[in-house]
């Protein structure tokens, strides 16, 4: 499978000679559990299991809740009543699900600024970062469609802003937004569909998931030193491996313990300090909720779309050179759609040649700066499109873009980076003593 | 005889077709045929796939509903549930039609100079008497307003009596401010709110569609 070389499955026993020759299903097992890793991995590589078991918490928590909901505008809000009141065990079931989207979206992000620092997404793991796009957006696409399926106020307000967003492509907006929802308003088609593809959605996921993890495993992973794995000799790559089991898989284990602690505690104290309250009133076609929010997780990009409006120069210049094709509506949809696209270009941009931002002394801190307006995004995408908020966002999506397009690409050439360790056994070492600088193999604990 | 290298005689200028080659060959027709069919019947099993997704009969089957607008006094404002959609139906105070009337003066400010009225021609430009209903007998002209409760911004319903700094509606959601006459004057919305097709019945029911 992958260049790092390493032992292979031999089957021993006749039942895996016989399986094996047939099928060989232990050996990729194997091989994948098998995967040497870099031993210098830190606590930021935990969020890829976090990921696998809140994509697998997700699907049967929603299978389950499929068998009691109904999804129809006259029955959907109640037969989620009904799963919360009624169903044995309903109202936890549905809180794990609630609560596991707002999980999946922490170790999402969390995963995906890991990458951003640690210049995981650099040659040659370009497709394993794209791949790992394609699921964040399908991820929003299914976390879209489920919040939409309890039919609450939020949800039905919500469905009609975001369609709204493809409404305003220019001149095939209005028929595109209109086939979407299989009507000219939200309403039974589309909340119909939407619980179609929110079902479906998942398991593309999991296709996806499946592909990411083999194009890393074909790459290896990358580490925080941003070192490649000596690949000359089994014996080299050995100095600066372990295999994933069982060393990190049970360091994963451990993480993910602590994690699913402090899920279990907001699910258990606090299933809706994440949501909103409206979204417990039935959806009415008649009233707008007078403060219209998408969950935190949307928040930024949210932000981003609003940040646009007809007073900035950028929009007005746009206007006027597309002889009004791109008025503010559409420019706001192409700067949230564009925030994306520009984190999916990052192998491009970044023309550094250390990979690691540990070695990039300016990196540093234009990356803090990123991450501090990530949150600020989202602060002021929660925020009312009034007073001083729409001037923050602004600031913050002119930041965001900037670092893309401008700071990554300029720092590659201005910035003068530090000497990385020339192996990922040097930094492991200096990191755990002379034990293992003397010839030592580390001691692990079952020795 | 074995094969000796030669093809085998055939009709005309055929031959098997070759990298060095570029005159078409029937064998080369034959690959463009083949995609080119396959090509056609792939679209042809996706498009009703794609097509299902469109408004089904029932759902274009236009209705048009009759309102009964006699309890409505001036500076009340009716919204009901036409195709989906809010449409709200405004019977404006005599201070609000000279308010409106006097926005008029600001066209040069409007961010969408047309009427977007489906009652009156579609190049009409946004003045205050192109967006109202013709009134009733009896009644001063610009005393009804009839216009989808739908911001044209991203489709939120927007708050009535007063609501902005324009005296109108206000959008809550991305902050769209709408004057006296439904005309977007500030904010995001790119168009003023849609005048939907609407006439009277009698002196006290409009018919919406």
């Amino acid at each position: 499978m992958g260049g790092i070389p390493h032992d292979h499955y031999e089957p021993k026993s006749g039942i895996e000679k016989w399986v094996d020759s047939r099928l060989p299903v232990i050996g990729l097992l194997y091989d994948t559990l098998m995967i040497p890793t870099p031993k210098n991995l830190n606590w930021m590589w935990i969020w890829g299991i976090v990921l696998t078991f809140t994509l697998a918490l997700q699907i049967i928590t929603g299978i389950v809740l499929v068998m009691h909901y109904t999804p129809h505008v006259d029955m959907a809000f109640a037969s989620v009543e009904h799963i919360m009141r009624d169903v044995n065990g309903g109202h936890m079931i549905r809180y794990f699900h609630m609560n596991g989207a707002s999980l999946f979206f922490v170790a999402v992000y969390a995963h995906m600024f890991r990458g951003l620092y640690y210049g995981s997404y650099k040659a040659p793991r370009e497709i394993t970062w794209i791949i790992g796009m394609l699921i964040f957006l399908l991820m929003m696409g299914t976390a879209f469609m489920g919040y939409v399926l309890p039919w609450g106020q939020m949800s039905f307000h919500g469905t009609a802003v975001i369609t709204g967003l493809f409404g305003a492509i220019p001149f095939i907006g209005e028929a595109l937004q209109t086939w979407l929802l299989g009507a000219s308003a939200v309403g039974q088609p589309a909340l119909n569909r939407f619980f179609s593809l929110h079902y479906l959605l998942p398991f593309v996921i999991a296709g996806l998931v499946i592909v990411h993890i083999w194009a890393f495993h074909t790459t290896g992973n990358n580490n925080p030193t941003g070192v490649e794995v000596r690949r000359t000799s089994k014996a080299d790559a050995e100095k600066d491996t372990l295999p994933f089991w069982p060393y990190f898989v049970i360091k994963d284990l451990f993480a993910l313990a602590v994690i699913l602690a402090v899920f279990m505690a907001v699910v258990g104290f606090m299933p809706n300090y994440l949501g909103h309250p409206d979204n417990y009133v039935e959806a009415n076609a008649l009233v707008t909720p007078s403060h219209i929010v998408p969950e935190w997780y949307f928040l930024p990009f949210y932000a981003i779309l609003r940040a646009f409006d007809n007073t900035v120069w950028v929009v007005i210049f746009a206007e006027w050179i597309s002889f009004g094709i791109i008025d503010a509506k559409f420019f706001g949809v192409l700067a949230m759609f564009g925030a994306i696209a520009v984190m999916a270009l990052v192998p491009w941009l970044d023309t550094s040649s250390v990979r690691s931002g540990r070695y990039r002394p300016m990196f540093k801190w234009w990356f803090a700066v990123l991450v501090v307006d990530f949150v600020v995004l989202m602060w002021a995408g929660a925020m009312p499109a009034e007073g001083i908020y729409p001037i923050i966002a602004l600031i913050g999506a002119t930041y965001w873009f900037a670092y893309f397009l401008v700071i990554l690409p300029l720092l590659g050439v201005i910035e003068k980076p530090m000497t990385p360790p020339a192996t990922i056994e040097d930094d492991f070492n200096a990191h755990y003593g002379s034990k293992a600088a003397s010839g030592e193999t580390v001691a692990s604990p079952a020795e | 005889m074995l094969w000796d290298g030669q093809m085998p005689p055939k009709f005309g200028v055929e031959k098997v077709s070759n990298p060095e080659d570029h005159q078409g060959t029937r064998r080369d027709f034959i690959y463009y045929a083949t995609a080119g069919a396959g090509a056609v019947i792939t679209g042809a099993a996706v498009w009703p796939l794609v097509n299902q997704m469109n408004p089904s009969a029932d759902v274009l089957a236009l209705a048009s509903i009759r309102v009964d607008v006699s309890g409505v006094e001036p500076g009340m404002q009716l919204t009901v549930l036409w195709q989906g959609k809010p449409v709200f139906i405004r019977h404006r105070t005599g201070a609000e039609i000279e308010a409106a009337k006097a926005q008029d003066a600001e066209a040069d400010t409007f961010i969408d100079p047309l009427a977007r009225n489906g009652n009156v021609a579609e190049t009409a430009d946004a003045s205050d008497a192109n967006r109202v209903m013709p009134s009733p007998e009896g009644e001063g002209a610009g005393a009804w307003i009839v216009q989808m409760g739908v911001c044209t911004h991203l489709g939120c319903v927007p708050l009535g009596d007063g609501a902005g700094d324009f005296g109108g509606w206000f959008c809550p959601c991305h902050g769209s401010h709408y004057d006296l006459a439904g005309r977007i004057r500030k904010g995001p919305a790119p168009q003023n709110l849609e005048v939907p097709p609407a006439r009277w019945t009698d002196n006290t029911t409009i018919e919406l569609g």
